[in-house]
C-alpha cells in the first residue's frame, strides 16, 4: 500500500442493490484496487433511489461525488484502467451525482443523508444534521414539540393520512403511567420501498424520529414493528439500535436528560393485515392480528391497553427535519391540504424505477413519463396502480392528475403509501381484478363477515366472469358486492379491496368481456 | 442452503426461559425456534403456553395465524418468490407457468424430495427491479425463468 491517502468508493448496501450485485462489486473493487497497490476505503451506503443505475458506485473527488452504473464486477477493472478513480471519463460514468436530473428535480427532505452518508455510522450521521430534531426537542416541553408538528401539516405517511400532530396530541394528554411509540413498519403494499430504503439507509433517523415522538407524551418504550420479509432491514435496525445505546441516545437516560427510551425491533411473521394499526398491536402482544373494533382508539388504548402512537416509519423519520428546521419550513413544501414531501416509489414494468421525494403536487404523468421514462418493456403503458393492492387502477388518460390525497380521492384512488406500480398493454385486467379479491382471500383475518366470506366469492364471481359464465349478471353480483364490502367491512382490508376491482371494471370494461380461451388453465 | 440441526426439545426450553420475560414474548420465542431449527415442533406448544401463562390454544393460534411458521422440518433451501403487483407487471406468473409446465414445480408444493421448497410471498420491497425472489435470505432482483428453474434445481450444489 502506498502512503497516498485513500479514495473513498461509496458502493450501495441497499438490499435493491444487492439484489442486482452490488456486493459481488464491493468485492471486486477491494480485489482490484489491492492488486494494483492503490489505497481505497469502500464505504457502503444507501442506494440514491436511482434504482435502474445499481449497482452505482460512486467516487469521491475534490470536485464532488462521480457516479458510475450500473456497474458489473466485469466492468471493475476497466474502471480502473480508465483511472475512475480521479473520476475519469469511462462509459459508465454518469457524472456527478448531485447533477444528475433524477436527483436534481427532488426536494430531498426525509431522504436527503440517503445515499450519502454510511447508515450505521453514527459520526457521519451527525455530521449531515443528525440528532439536531432531537435535541431542539430536548429544549422543548412535550406541548410544544406536538405543536410542531401539528403546525407542520404532516399527515400520516402510512396510506390514510390522519393529520400526525392530533394523534400525538391525544396521547400527550392521556394519563397513564406507561405510553408507548410504535413504529409500523410493516410496509406491505405492493410497489412501496420507501419505508425499506429509509430503514436500510438512514437508521438512526428512525430512531430519532420515534424519540422525539416519546419525548413529547412521556413515552419510555417504543416498538418498531417490522415485516419479515427485510431481512435487510432487520439487520440495519438492530445494529443501529445498538449503537444509539451505546452511544446514549438510547436508554435510561437520552442524551444524559430525564427522558427513558428503550427501543426495541420486532419482527413480523408474513401476514399483510398487520400494516393495519389494532391488528399490528395484538400481533406486538403476541396474538393472532386480528383487527380490533374501533374506538377505543390505539392513541387511548394502544399496545397492551395503554394509550400508544402508531405512526409509519416516514412519518417518524419526517420528525426531526420538523423540529430542526421548523414547523413553517415543512408546510411550504406542497399544495392544499397536503404539505410537505412525498416520497413516491416508481416500480412495476418501468425503464427508470426507484423512489424520488418531492414536494405534494406534481402530476404521475411527470413522474411515470419524464422520470421513469415509460416502460421497462417499451410497449405502452396501460395501466397505472397508485397506493398498494388496495389502490385504484388508473389509465393512461388519468395520468394527469396531481400526486396530492385530495386530488386522486376526487378520482376514486388514493395515495396511500405513494407506490406507483405502472403495467404495459399485455395486462389483462379482470386478471388484476380476480387478484385483487384473491390477496384478500389469503390475507383476510377472518374477523368480519364482509371481508373473509366476500373476497373468496368475489374470486368465485371473477372466475364466472373471466370463464364468460351469464356476465351481465355476474357483473351485477360483483358490483353488489363491491358495496356491500365497501359499506360493511371492519377494516381498510375488506373495505378497500373494491377499490382495485371497480376501477379495473369501469376503466377497463372490455377486459371483463374478452372472448373466453379455449382450455383455459384455471 | 442452510442445515439446522434436528429439534431438540431441551435446546428449545432453553430457548423458550430465554425469552419469555419480554413483552409479548409470542412471536419472538416462535422466530427464535425457527431460526435455530428451521421450524416450530408442536411439542412445544404447552412448554410455551406454560412459560407465558396462556393456554395452548392461543400458541397454537398465533402459530396457524402467521404464513411465516412452519410446523414440520425446513427443506434445504427456501425460495420466496414475490408475486405481488409489481412483479405481476413484470411477469412473474409467467415464471410461475413455466416452471410448472417445463420443470413440473409447483410452487407452493415441496419440490425434489424436499429439499427445495418454492412459496408465494406479497412484495420483497424490490418493485424497481422485479421479479423479485428471496433465496436463503438473499435478495434476487431481476429474476427470470431459467434463473428461477436453476435455483430449484440446484439442490446441495453450492452454498
Amino acid at each position: 500500500m502506498s502512503d497516498a491517502p485513500s479514495v473513498k468508493v461509496f458502493v450501495p448496501v441497499d438490499a435493491a442493490a444487492l439484489s442486482v450485485g452490488a456486493e459481488a462489486v464491493a468485492k471486486a473493487v477491494a480485489r482490484e484496487a489491492e492488486a494494483r497497490g492503490l489505497s481505497v476505503e469502500i464505504i457502503r451506503n444507501g442506494t440514491r433511489g436511482m434504482l435502474w443505475l445499481e449497482p452505482l458506485v460512486e467516487v469521491e473527488t475534490p470536485d464532488g461525488r462521480i457516479a458510475y452504473g450500473p456497474v458489473a464486477t466485469g466492468d471493475v477493472a476497466g474502471l480502473f484502467d480508465s483511472g475512475f478513480l480521479s473520476g475519469a471519463a469511462h462509459e459508465l460514468n454518469l457524472g456527478k451525482t448531485e447533477e444528475l436530473d433524477w436527483m436534481k428535480r427532488q426536494q430531498r427532505v426525509t431522504f436527503e443523508r440517503i445515499g450519502v452518508t454510511d447508515p450505521l455510522s453514527l459520526s457521519d450521521y451527525r455530521t449531515y444534521d443528525g440528532l439536531k430534531g432531537l435535541q431542539k426537542a430536548l429544549s422543548l416541553t412535550g406541548a410544544e414539540i406536538v405543536e410542531t408538528v401539528r403546525a407542520s401539516g404532516l399527515r400520516g405517511r402510512g396510506g390514510a393520512g390522519f393529520p400526525t400532530g392530533i394523534k400525538w396530541k391525544t396521547v400527550h394528554d392521556a394519563q397513564a403511567e406507561q405510553k408507548y411509540i410504535v413504529c409500523n413498519a410493516d410496509e406491505g403494499d405492493s410497489g412501496t420501498f420507501a419505508d425499506r430504503m429509509l430503514m436500510e439507509g438512514d437508521p438512526f433517523l428512525l430512531i430519532e424520529g420515534m424519540t422525539i415522538a416519546a419525548v413529547a407524551v412521556g413515552a419510555t418504550r417504543g416498538y418498531i414493528y417490522l415485516r419479515s420479509e427485510y431481512p435487510h432491514a432487520h439487520k440495519a435496525l438492530s445494529r443501529a439500535i445498538l449503537k444509539a445505546e451505546n452511544a446514549g441516545l438510547l436508554g435510561d437516560s437520552v442524551l444524559g436528560t430525564n427522558h427513558a427510551f428503550h427501543l426495541e425491533v420486532r419482527l413480523g411473521a408474513g401476514a399483510y393485515i398487520c400494516g393495519e394499526e389494532t391488528s399490528l398491536l395484538e400481533s406486538l402482544e403476541g396474538k393472532r392480528a386480528i383487527v380490533r373494533a374501533k374506538p377505543p382508539i390505539p392513541a387511548l388504548k394502544g399496545l397492551f391497553a395503554k394509550p400508544t402512537i402508531v405512526n409509519n416509519v416516514l412519518s417518524f423519520a419526517a420528525v426531526p427535519w420538523i423540529l430542526q428546521h421548523g414547523a413553517q419550513a415543512y408546510a411550504d413544501y406542497g399544495m392544499g391540504r397536503s404539505r410537505g414531501t412525498l416520497p413516491v416509489q416508481l416500480g412495476g414494468n418501468i425503464k427508470r424505477g426507484g423512489l424520488v421525494e418531492l414536494a405534494f403536487g406534481i402530476s404521475l404523468r411527470e413522474i411515470i413519463e419524464d422520470l421513469g421514462g415509460g416502460t421497462l418493456s417499451g410497449r405502452p403503458i396501460r395501466a397505472v396502480q397508485v397506493g398498494g393492492p388496495l389502490g385504484a387502477y388508473l389509465t393512461a388518460g388519468q395520468l394527469d392528475v396531481a400526486m396530492d390525497y385530495e386530488a386522486l380521492a376526487s378520482i376514486k384512488a388514493m395515495l396511500g403509501h405513494g407506490g406507483i406500480v405502472v403495467f404495459d398493454d399485455t395486462v389483462d385486467m379482470a386478471r388484476q381484478a380476480r387478484f385483487a379479491f384473491e390477496f384478500c382471500a389469503k390475507e383476510s383475518c377472518g374477523k368480519c363477515t364482509p371481508c373473509r366470506i366476500g373476497a373468496t366469492r368475489g374470486v368465485e364471481t371473477m372466475d364466472r366472469i373471466i370463464a364468460g359464465h351469464e356476465r351481465p349478471k355476474n357483473i351485477a353480483v360483483l358490483r353488489d358486492l363491491n358495496k356491500l364490502m365497501t359499506d360493511a367491512s371492519l377494516c381498510a382490508m375488506g373495505g378497500l379491496t373494491p377499490m382495485p376491482v371497480m376501477s379495473a371494471l369501469n376503466h377497463f370494461a372490455e377486459d371483463f368481456d374478452r372472448p373466453v380461451l379455449p382450455l383455459a388453465a384455471e | 442452503m442452510v442445515r439446522y440441526p434436528a429439534w431438540d426439545q431441551d435446546e428449545a426450553r432453553s430457548i423458550v426461559s430465554g425469552l419469555s420475560h419480554l413483552e409479548g414474548a409470542t412471536l419472538p420465542i416462535l422466530h427464535a425456534l425457527q431460526e435455530e431449527f428451521g421450524y416450530v415442533d408442536p411439542q412445544i406448544v404447552p412448554v410455551i403456553a406454560y412459560a407465558l401463562n396462556l393456554s395452548r390454544a392461543e400458541i397454537h393460534g398465533a402459530i396457524s395465524f402467521y404464513h411465516d411458521f412452519k410446523t414440520s422440518p425446513a427443506p434445504r433451501r427456501v425460495i420466496k418468490l414475490c408475486r405481488a403487483e409489481a412483479c405481476q407487471a413484470l411477469g412473474c406468473e409467467t415464471m410461475v407457468d413455466h416452471l410448472a409446465r417445463d420443470h413440473g414445480i409447483d410452487v407452493g408444493a415441496l419440490a425434489h424430495s424436499h429439499d427445495v421448497a418454492i412459496e408465494t410471498v406479497y412484495c420483497l420491497g424490490n418493485c424497481a427491479l422485479g421479479p423479485a425472489a428471496l433465496v436463503d435470505g438473499e435478495l434476487i432482483g431481476r429474476l427470470d425463468a431459467d434463473l428461477l428453474a436453476a435455483l430449484c434445481s440446484h439442490h446441495g450444489a453450492d452454498a
